[in-house]
């Protein structure tokens, strides 16, 4: 099975899939902004400023969401010695990082109106701010280490030990008292948002989700490239 | 109509502000991997351009190399 995820293998389809995933990320994301900056209604406490939340939630999510992938793929990588494993981490780690930091500066933006601050070291902001710092360190040990045995072995340890923060975001809104407020989605109970907001939230996921992707397919195949690169130099 | 989008109640410097600062980052985002991409294929594309007819055609048999140079990828 692993054969099928040999990088020869893969770049035919890579190489093509962008361009579709960006028209479908056009497509998706204009339904998204106008459900959400039009036609979503305002929320009865907060009135237009929940419409922050189709851009804070979905970056959100799916920064955590990449990063548990990079984590399980770093692992089952360094386990199973699959170098390309390493390869779809490292495509995978900017657009992760630049989530994260949309995350955390739409939340700031967000808390003035709500809370009447820019920034509270609350458990929830803190543990974002956190994700953000160990995501900037696995980005910079693929730029400072060379030798791909250590690079390999580092940005493991970093994933292993950044993934310890993520139940630790999820969860702090229930372990402590927040600012932030509780989830207001929940997959395995009844959710408490509307479906009047929750759609055009999962359209405005759907969005970022083909955004990563496409960032994934660009950085991946630049990763070939460079691969290729080096194996000219060797002819 | 189209100002009370763009005023929200008096949100609409945080909405859009929010919205704004989403887009910056994507379109950031996106020159800068598209532009490392470039740089990366335009590196190729010279060294295979320097390699003699025997290596030329040994590296040709590549399938990726063939993909890289067939310029399938450009977005």
């Amino acid at each position: 099975m692993f054969q099928l995820l040999e990088p020869n293998r893969i770049f035919s389809i890579t190489s093509k899939a962008p361009k579709y995933v960006l028209l479908l990320f056009i497509l998706v994301v204009s339904i998204g902004l106008t459900e959400a900056l039009i036609l979503s209604p305002e929320d009865y406490k907060q009135s237009h400023s929940v419409r922050i939340m189709y851009v804070h939630v979905p970056a959100a999510w799916i920064s955590l969401g990449i990063f548990s992938t990079i984590t399980i793929l770093s692992i089952v990588g360094y386990i199973f010695k699959i170098k390309n494993f390493f390869l779809i981490s490292k495509s995978l780690a900017p657009s992760g990082f630049v989530f994260n930091l949309i995350a955390l500066v739409t939340g700031s933006i967000w808390g003035k109106p709500t809370w009447g601050t820019w920034w509270a070291w609350d458990a929830r902001i803190t543990s974002m701010l956190i994700l953000a710092l160990f995501y900037l360190m696995y980005l910079i040990a693929w730029r400072i280490y060379e030798d791909k045995e250590q690079v390999f072995k580092v940005t493991s340890i970093i994933t292993i030990l950044g993934i310890i923060n993520v139940p630790i975001i999820k969860y702090s809104v229930d372990w402590w008292n927040t600012l932030h407020q509780p989830a207001s989605i929940n997959i395995l109970s009844k959710s408490t948002i509307h479906s009047s907001m929750l759609v055009p939230l999962l359209i405005m996921t759907a969005a970022f989700a083909l955004f990563s992707l496409l960032i994934f397919l660009m950085k991946y195949n630049t990763e070939l490239i460079k691969i290729k690169n080096k194996g000219l130099d060797r002819l | 109509m189209i100002s009370e989008i763009f005023y929200m109640d008096g949100y609409g410097i945080y909405v859009w502000g929010s919205f704004a600062f989403t887009f910056l980052s994507f379109m950031s985002l996106y020159l800068v991997i598209k532009n490392q991409y470039e740089r990366e294929k335009n590196k190729f594309i010279v060294k295979f351009g320097n390699l003699n007819s025997e290596r030329a055609a040994s590296a040709r048999l590549q399938r990726i190399n063939r993909e890289i140079l067939s310029n399938t990828s450009t977005i």
